[in-house]
């Protein structure tokens, strides 16, 4: 068993010990337990040289060979990175997280669900096999709702923590259908041998297809407008789920999901169109939106809609420097957004208030989480020496190499830019700087654990720019090589060129810095907007969710009457006309069978039969009529006997017997009159069914009379019960060994139909208890 | 119906209505019979008896819980169908043995235990849902 295979399983692992530990240790157990993801970005790490050094490994094991279905995994420059992030911001999120929910009653259960979401996370980028993809997928999306909705007794949590498993649960789901038919496509269900298929894909009639299906679970994940809505809403989590899945991890799977099927799906009219569209149009409303909100999470919440806009863009745009752009804007946004989102928490755990408009002059008492927030902003505003600069400059090349055909992307992308640069200085320094105010708390440095994460992240940021040719070296030339298909080489660094680009960036700095002063009227302007409009895709979800539960309940009122006889007369008319509607619509009755010759005992059991049945009908009483059914039912029994089936005879006599019992048994409990006073109405309706019923039983079995039998299988059966299966009673052999699993499943339903009936006889009896305890209490 | 006939005669009939409910399970694979069968029968004798001696005296006589007893019989079957993973065979592939016990030579197989599995599973939702509905109007 190998290390790496190990690895998927630790943060699991890890997590059914956390809550254990927290029990013993307190929160001192964040540090011990992000040992797990230090030493699996270690293990992670190892694998860089071999990744940057142009290598794909994959391994993986044998899971389900009939259906070949592999437990696999694919290292290559994409994954590589990504897995780096996940471990390494994981594990100083673990750090934070032990930390910020100090004597939180539930923190085990919380580092528990965030390892459990590492493990997923980890699992979905690392997976070869689409199954193996899809399971992880599914698992985020579940995880990601227990930690959204953590604080459950909250109803914003619980509301938002749903609706975030609705939309990426059902991306999930479309998702699964899209890499199924990609599998059918090309025939293969792994990624590493996807992306040697060529062009298979491309060219496939079901394209189109495969991609809006993909497109459906990439674009729920990442949040792409109209779906982004769940994501502000998921600010309802603790900050360390916000800063780790809301902006470094799961919202990325969509986009890892786009870039990893890049090589093969991409550079496709349908492709270059419909990501950039989706993409530009989230980036414009994302930023957009961002400007409104005073709430520092929030603000950073619909930066990170803007920048997954801006990545699947690149993503469609499918440039070779667009796609550099996106390896590299993916790794420094992972830093920045990281380390404000975890120093807006800071704010907040410290402060008492992350509301921007009750916040100023930190700068005296919170100097270290001052210094994270500041880096980090400055790296989010694409200013040189940070990483985020370098990011940014890649991205005008991109889309200014092409001018005039991404003209329009290209101003979206100054515009958004510079709004977020707005928006980074709103959260890394408008805080801190201006006159100190009176917080709800008294306001300082928080421990270690809430300031190594967005420190050790924005000092990344700024370590990355600087020794940027060792960055692009490890992360984004391998990242963007496995994007492309084809190898590329990050040429972009720190220092300046003049060129378009640069200019892109001054006019970028200077929009944000105009955005910066005028934000509070920006805001009173975008406030003024979006009220005007009215109405949202969050609101369009209520009403979903409210027209399907509505759709639901009325469906319900109309086919569930509560009344047993309705039951009755729906399920027996619904048979009559499908035993006799094809027979006559298809002009397929059977012919006036010949007379039958049958020797005088099996006369006289039809006539015992039709005796017992004459015997229901004209029975005054219900308790006769019950026991005259079974006279019927027992000359049924001896026909059987007599034409050489014992088994199924003596089952019938056991069934017919049992049956009067427990219908006698029924009938005593349900304290009818003794005998039937209905209308003749609905008498003769009922006559009127059974007749039908019968009728079309007996054209049935008259019109399967007219073909001659068959034999394959009785001769199979006859020939093989005694040789394979030693036994001479065929139809118990059949039952027991050939076809065993079905029996199975039919004693599994036998057991929940006497649970369930169980069940009804005991409401029945405490309903009727009740009632008696209600009438001695008056 | 607690009539004296049946109150005397219930207990014998019950007893010899048991012991043939087993024998009709064992034969089942060459003659006719089963486990579904001979579920069958001995429900109807923990009916007879539950109608002639009351809920209660039937109860005790099962002493577990006729749930319990079907689930231990959906239990046991899938048992069974297990077995054979440990030769790495598709699930429920049948196992024989025949082993001498005192000379005679006796013919076990999983798709035989698989039966008793069944009978258990009728006995017990059959008897529980006809208990049930003899408990309260009593």
């Amino acid at each position: 068993m190998s290390l790496t295979f190990f690895a998927f399983f630790a943060p699991f692992l890890a997590a059914l010990a956390a809550p254990v530990l927290v029990r013993r240790m307190g929160a001192a157990a964040g540090w011990v337990l992000a040992v797990v993801p230090a030493l699996l970005f270690v293990h992670w790490w190892g694998f860089l040289p071999e990744v940057a050094a142009g290598e794909r490994i994959t391994g993986g094991y044998r899971w389900i060979p009939s259906l070949n279905v592999n437990f696999s995994w694919f290292i290559d420059g994409l994954s590589l990175t990504f897995a780096l992030l996940i471990t390494g911001i994981g594990t100083l999120i673990v750090i934070y997280a032990g930390a910020y929910l100090k004597g939180y009653p539930t923190q085990g259960r919380f580092l528990s669900f965030i390892l459990m979401f590492m493990g997923a996370m980890q699992g979905l980028v690392l997976a070869d096999s689409f199954l193996m993809l899809f399971v992880f997928w599914e698992l985020t999306s579940i995880t990601s709702f227990l930690l959204i909705g953590f604080d459950h007794k909250r109803e914003a949590a619980r509301r938002a923590a749903l609706q975030a498993l609705v939309v990426t649960g059902l991306g999930g789901l479309v998702l699964l259908a899209g890499l199924i038919v990609i599998w059918n496509i090309t025939g293969v269900s792994e990624m590493s041998l996807l992306l040697a298929t060529g062009d298979t894909l491309r060219q496939s009639p079901f394209y189109l297809l495969a991609l809006v299906l993909v497109l459906g679970g990439a674009f729920t994940k990442s949040a792409q407008f109209p779906l982004h809505f769940w994501l502000p809403n998921a600010m309802e989590a603790p900050t360390p789920v916000s800063a780790y899945l809301h902006s470094a991890t799961m919202v990325k799977a969509g986009v890892y999901l786009l870039m990893r099927l890049n090589p093969a799906m991409g550079d496709t009219a349908a492709w270059a169109t419909i990501l950039p569209l989706f993409g530009g149009v989230t980036l414009a409303v994302g930023a957009f939106l961002a400007i409104r909100q005073t709430d520092l999470k929030l603000m950073l919440a619909y930066t990170t809609v803007a920048s997954l806009g801006l990545l699947v863009m690149l993503t469609g745009v499918g440039t070779e420097k667009a796609l550099a752009a996106a390896a590299l804007y993916l790794v420094a946004h992972s830093l920045f957004k990281g380390a404000l989102f975890m120093v807006a928490g800071a704010i907040d755990h410290e402060a008492g208030t992350r509301d921007l408009t009750k916040l100023s002059g930190l700068r005296k008492a919170m100097p270290v989480t001052f210094t994270a927030g500041l880096l980090a902003a400055l790296s989010m505003a694409g200013l040189t020496p940070f990483y985020g600069f370098i990011a940014k400059e890649e991205i005008y090349y991109a889309l200014s190499g092409t001018w005039p055909a991404h003209a329009m992307l290209l101003i979206v992308a100054v515009l958004a830019n510079a709004l977020m640069f707005a928006v980074a200085f709103a959260v890394g320094l408008k805080p801190f700087i201006g006159a100190p105010v009176e917080t709800p708390k008294h306001a300082h440095d928080g421990p270690v654990g809430l300031l190594a994460g967005p420190l050790l992240l924005a000092v990344t940021g700024l370590a990355a720019g600087i020794v940027w040719p060792l960055a692009h070296s490890l992360f984004a030339d391998p990242a963007a090589t496995a994007i492309a298909g084809q190898p590329i080489t990050i040429k972009t660094g720190i220092v300046p060129h003049w060129n378009a680009a640069f200019m892109l960036s001054l006019v970028t700095v200077a929009l944000g810095i105009a955005f910066y002063v005028g934000l509070g009227r920006l805001r009173a302007i975008a406030d003024r907007v979006v009220t005007g409009i009215g109405w949202g895709p969050d609101q369009g979800f209520d009403q979903f969710t409210r027209g399907l539960l509505g759709l639901s309940v009325a469906t319900t009122r109309f086919s569930q009457s509560g009344r047993l006889e309705t039951y009755m007369t729906v399920t027996f008319a619904s048979l009559a006309a499908v035993l006799l509607l094809p027979m006559i619509l298809g002009d397929e009755l059977p012919g006036v069978p010949a007379f039958p010759q049958a020797r005088f005992f099996d006369w006289a059991m039809v006539l015992i039969a039709a005796v017992g049945i004459i015997a229901v009908v004209w029975a005054k009483n219900r308790l006769t009529a019950i026991v005259s059914l079974g006279i019927q039912g027992f000359a049924v029994a001896v026909i059987f006997m007599l034409n050489g089936a014992p088994d199924l005879s003596f089952t019938q006599f056991m069934i017919e017997t049992l049956s009067v019992v427990i219908l006698a048994l029924v009938m005593t409990r349900l304290s009818l009159t003794p005998s039937d006073h209905r209308p003749t109405g609905s008498k003769v309706i009922d006559l009127v069914i059974a007749l039908a019923v019968g009728a079309g039983f007996t054209l049935l079995l008259l019109k399967v009379l007219e073909r001659p039998l068959d034999p394959t299988l009785a001769t199979f059966f006859a020939d093989f019960s005694g040789t394979v299966a030693f036994g001479r009673n065929i139809v118990n052999v059949i039952l027991v060994d050939f076809r065993g699993v079905d029996t199975l499943g039919e004693i599994g339903v036998v057991m929940i139909a006497g649970l369930a009936i169980l069940a009804l006889i005991r409401i029945r009896v405490s309903a009727a208890g009740n009632r008696r305890e209600m009438r001695e209490a008056k | 119906m607690q009539t004296l006939i049946l109150r005397t005669i219930s207990p014998v009939l019950c007893a010899f209505m048991i012991l043939y409910s087993v024998f009709i399970t064992l034969r089942g694979h060459n003659d006719p019979g089963g486990g579904f069968i001979g579920g069958l029968i001995a429900a109807s004798a923990f009916a007879i008896y539950g109608i002639s001696h009351g809920v209660g005296a039937v109860r005790r006589a099962m002493y577990f819980h006729p749930m319990a007893i079907a689930g231990f019989g959906l239990f046991f079957g899938t048992l069974t169908g297990l077995l054979a993973y440990f030769t790495a065979e598709p699930f429920f592939t049948g196992k024989w043995a025949f082993p001498d016990v005192f000379g005679v030579t006796v013919a076990l197989s999983t798709p035989m235990f698989f039966d008793i599995g069944v009978y258990f599973v009728v006995v017990g939702a059959i008897t529980s849902i006809a208990l049930a509905l003899e408990e309260d109007h009593h």
